[in-house]
């Protein structure tokens, strides 16, 4: 440990239990976007890890570089507040892109299952392009 | 156990699930099936790096990690928005 001060007790008890939050909710995200069968699902699985996991991480990064400076360190807030601005805006992109291309090749872009993890990918592979 | 113990081991631990969250994220880029499924990998992958990142920060104690996780960061959303945005129209800027 390289760390200039030494954190408190209370600081490392809440800094480890923030960062161990958002590493497994990032990890679970991942999971369900491996394991869930459609697209439209794999999206709202990776959005665990955009939202809830990278705020707890940066949260605990605040807390930790708080406690061993000598005033409140608040630059965290920027990559927070952008994240939660730019995760909705690319995903919504992202999913009108698929929809489109969805109705371009005849395919229902409504998802009509609910997820059948372990199951093989219900979208086939690009039609080749004409 | 001491503070400084308790942080270093859960940081590692930490580190070794996001490593395994960018991971699965390189598998789900790499089986696709479609293009819209890689770009969603892509996204994922980049912000468990800049994940990643911060906990080395938090474990060195330097800041200069937290300037790299804010640049992936935004050029990640660039990325994003360029590719979704190609996949919609066929070209970026027209």
């Amino acid at each position: 440990m390289t760390l200039a001060a030494e954190p408190g007790l209370v600081v490392a008890v809440l800094a480890s239990l923030l960062v161990l939050l958002g590493a497994t909710v990032t990890l679970v995200g991942a999971l369900g976007l491996l394991r869930l069968s459609s697209f439209y699902e794999r999206v709202h699985a990776s959005t665990m890890g955009t939202t809830l996991g990278m705020a707890s991480v940066l949260l605990a990064s605040m807390l930790l570089f708080s406690a061993l400076g000598t005033r409140p360190v608040l630059r965290e807030l920027v990559i927070i507040v952008f994240m939660t601005v730019s995760t909705p805006i690319g995903f919504v992109l992202l999913v009108r892109a698929a929809r489109h291309r969805d109705a371009a090749v005849g395919r229902e872009p409504e998802v009509v299952t609910t997820g059948t993890p372990g199951g093989t990918d219900r979208d086939g592979p690009d039609a080749p392009l004409e | 156990m001491s503070a400084p113990l308790l942080l270093e081991l859960s940081l590692l631990l930490a580190q070794g699930m996001l490593t395994l969250a960018m991971g699965l994220a390189v598998v789900r880029m790499l089986r696709g099936p479609r293009a819209q499924d890689r770009v969603l990998a892509l996204d994922v992958l980049y912000v468990s790096g800049m994940l990643v990142l911060l906990t080395i920060g938090m474990r060195t104690g330097s800041t200069h990690f937290f300037d790299a996780a804010l640049i992936v960061g935004m050029l990640g959303f660039v990325t994003t928005a360029a590719l979704g945005r190609f996949l919609l129209r066929g070209e970026v800027i027209e």
